[in-house]
């Protein structure tokens, strides 16, 4: 296992996979065809701004409440959710809540786990570390069976496997389901996954699933979902486990209720899904079916240093619509598999730096134009440009530099031979000599302008000065100052 | 973005000709004094200006930034507004200023008084000098409209240079396909990530020659020179003029 769990390539590397993806028609076509029906599915759902607006204000407010309430909230929850006979476990790393979850599968003598869709769980990467200690991990949502199936990751929050196409699938239902002949028939296909997943929840000694929201109020998890699998992974094996990010509580119900029309009308541009899954307890004396055991584990894992921090607590509002990334120039062309974290995209830009370290995720901050789609489209309005210009700041600071809370990781892009550029242009910049003669320079010099710029010119044509400035154009005019 | 109201037209504004008009396409900028100046409002051009900050701030080096911003801040003695042709710098100076110095007892104030004086040229134009148009060239001309991302969701300068070019006569407007998308150019992340803008950018010229347009017209100079050079660096015949050199070339030869 990598030494962060949550990655499983170094994201210093970014560069050189945005590349790979860049070249790959193919990979670009399918994020393009995909972001742009999502946009449109989106648009649809919202068609009243002042509507849409006026859901993004209460939404927005719903999660700072939860937020500003968090410590309160989440004793309530515990309290709440052990009174309904849900057993809450407290993991601060991804290895502490891993091992968690090794340890309630040991005590039930369980070998094989079904497992709803769960970022959380991808985030700790519990498929790997529980298929080293010889359990069986099978995922259950389609796009997660898909990608795993593949060995590969999620590219995308929500649609796990935006990155392949219907050959792709053929060709892997082909190969690894028995029985299975190739085709391209995307009915055939999703049935075909179907039936060999309905065994496996037979089979399953536990279920494990994620959380959307938990309510502090009632000790209610909120599950939402299209194809039931979550309904099937938290019902039919007699032990469920579910695991989250400790910032999805809520503090009521009647909050949910926004969360989730914001949730579904901004990630799949859906009124609602075909799912919602209330969980509030294990299977009762009398009921029929259900869960003898039901665990919670809340996950820490960074997450309380952006708590910690006024500005950058808002990271934490995030509902995981994947809104942002199906609007992001850049997640358009390069795809999640390039960010090499499990959160790709905008959301992941802001919150891998807390999981990870900016030592680890500290160039995912300048890989954004701050172009501000993001934050334009996301359902809980969090500033998404503030915080990568926040984060730049914080990995380029001077390791030296002694701040009230550092951030892990401060300072890990510091660059002495990129303070010396921009000290001289402030140098430049601030003093009205120094720019003037700058100017004198560069526009009586501009034969020698150079033709190759860094960067730029591998994809435009030189820059090159003006024969006069606007500076010398008005002074000649007589402009007034 | 807030709706912002408007002062009534005055005599007299201040330009803030930003760096990269300055020494790139300083016509623009001579272009910008000619639109307001007919008008009847006399510009002031303060000969010690020199850059918003934007570089600096948006690639993590906000003190680098600040000493930059400081040193325009002092320049704007009158109470007269700030007009500025590149709404990505507007937007620096009417958002970013007051974020950048949020806790300095003197700068932050002087930030925040300052904020609510910038205009963006276009908006200017539209909301506060009201000029009329009606006389200039009218034979038809079709043009494809290009907004900077943080201008427009900062400034909303996409309404504002829509309305100008509807005040023309003659002109249409031809939307481009995902014309909301960004440019790639992004400031230094150009430099940084020149695979990642180059892509995106290689589609924005080809959404703008798709509309058969081969002429667009935008109020922000970054995007500008991204996208006439990468269109200019694979031989596609389209390139950008400044919206204050457009609406000048359509009043040439205004009759009286
Ligand atoms: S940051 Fe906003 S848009 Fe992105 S996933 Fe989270 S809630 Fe959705």
């Amino acid at each position: 296992m990598s030494k962060h769990p949550m990655q499983f390539v170094p994201s210093a590397d970014f560069k050189e996979r945005a590349r790979g993806a860049l070249d790959d028609d193919k990979l670009r076509k399918s994020f393009r065809g995909a972001m742009d029906f999502l946009q449109a599915k989106r648009r649809n759902q919202f068609s009243d701004e002042e509507e849409r607006e006026s859901l993004r204000d209460l939404g927005s407010a719903i999660r700072k409440y939860a937020l500003a309430n968090l410590p309160d909230l989440l004793e309530q929850l515990e309290r709440k959710l052990t009174a309904n006979g849900i057993q809450v476990h407290w993991a601060e790393t991804a290895a502490e809540a891993n091992a968690i979850v090794l340890d309630i599968m040991q005590r039930n003598a369980a070998r094989r786990m079904i497992k709803g869709k769960s970022m959380a769980s991808e985030e700790i990467e519990l498929n790997h570390y529980l298929g080293e200690h010889g359990m069986e991990c099978v995922e259950s949502d389609m796009g997660e069976y898909i990608v795993q199936l593949a060995g590969e990751k999620p590219s995308h929050i929500v649609m796990p496997a935006i990155h392949k196409n219907k050959a792709d699938v053929a060709k892997l239902f082909e190969e690894h389901i028995p029985d299975t002949p190739y085709t391209e028939d995307v009915d055939e296909l999703i049935q075909t996954g179907r039936r060999a997943l309905r065994q496996r929840f037979m089979e399953a000694d536990v279920g494990l699933s994620g959380v959307n929201f938990a309510v502090a109020e009632t000790g209610t998890l909120w599950l939402i979902e299209n194809e039931g699998n979550g309904r099937l992974s938290t019902t039919v094996p007699p032990v469920h486990v579910a695991i989250m990010g400790m910032e999805k509580v809520v503090a009521k119900l009647d909050h949910v209720v926004p969360l989730v029309s914001l949730l579904t009308r901004s990630a799949t541009g859906q009124a609602v899904t075909t799912y919602f899954n209330l969980i509030s307890s294990p299977r009762r004396p009398g009921e029929l079916d259900g869960p003898r055991e039901v665990h919670l584990v809340l996950l820490d894992n960074g997450r309380s240093q952006a708590y910690a921090d006024e500005q950058l607590r808002s990271t934490l509002q995030c509902i995981r619509c994947g809104a942002c990334m199906n609007h992001c120039p850049v997640y358009g062309r390069i795809g999640g598999h390039a960010y090499g974290t499990t959160y790709p995209g905008p959301i992941g830009k802001i919150l891998s730096p807390h999981l990870l370290g900016l030592d680890e995720a500290g160039d995912l901050p300048f890989a954004s134009t701050l172009c501000g789609a993001c934050s334009e489209v996301c359902p809980v309005r969090i500033p998404i440009p503030d915080l990568l210009i926040r984060l730049r700041n914080e990995a380029k600071r001077n390791p030296n530099e002694t701040v009230a809370t550092p951030l892990r990781g401060q300072g890990a892009k510091h660059s002495a031979a990129e303070r010396v550029v921009w000290q001289f242009w402030s140098g430049a910049f601030k003093s009205p000599k120094a720019w003037a003669a700058l100017r004198w320079g560069a526009t009586r010099l501009r034969a020698f302008t150079p033709g190759a710029q860094a960067g730029w010119t591998q994809h435009r044509t030189p820059l090159k000065p003006a024969p006069r400035s606007l500076h010398d154009l008005l002074k000649d005019k007589g402009q007034p100052e | 973005m807030q709706t912002r109201t408007y002062p009534p037209k005055p005599s007299n504004v201040y330009l803030f000709g930003t760096c990269l008009i300055d020494l790139f396409v300083p016509q623009a900028g001579m272009d910008a004094v000619r639109l307001m100046e007919r008008e009847g409002v006399s510009v002031h051009f303060p000969q010690d200006q020199s850059c918003c900050g934007q570089p600096a701030y948006t690639s993590g080096d906000a003190e680098a930034a600040r000493k930059v911003a400081r040193a325009q801040m002092d320049l704007f003695k009158q109470d007269w507004p700030i007009v500025v042709p590149s709404g990505s710098c507007g937007g620096m100076m009417h958002e970013h200023w007051p974020k950048l110095f949020a806790g300095d007892p003197v700068y932050g104030p002087k930030a925040v008084a300052l904020a609510v004086r910038v205009f963006e040229l276009a908006e200017f134009i539209v909301n506060v000098l009201r000029p009329d148009y009606s006389r200039a060239r009218a034979e038809p001309c079709k043009v494809a409209l290009h907004t900077s991302c943080s201008a427009r969701r900062e400034m909303g300068t996409r309404g504002h240079g829509l309305s100008l070019l509807a005040s023309l006569p003659g002109v249409e407007v031809v939307e481009h396909v995902r014309e909301s998308e960004c440019c790639g150019f992004g400031g230094t992340f150009s430099l940084r990530h020149p695979d990642i803008s180059g892509a995106i950018v290689r589609d924005k010229v080809d959404s703008i020659a798709g509309t058969g347009c081969q002429r667009f017209i935008t109020a922000d100079c970054g995007c500008m020179l991204n996208i006439s050079t990468a269109a200019q660096h694979r031989g596609v015949g389209v390139a950008g003029t400044h919206m204050a050199s457009f609406v000048c070339e359509r009043l040439a030869g205004e009759s009286a």
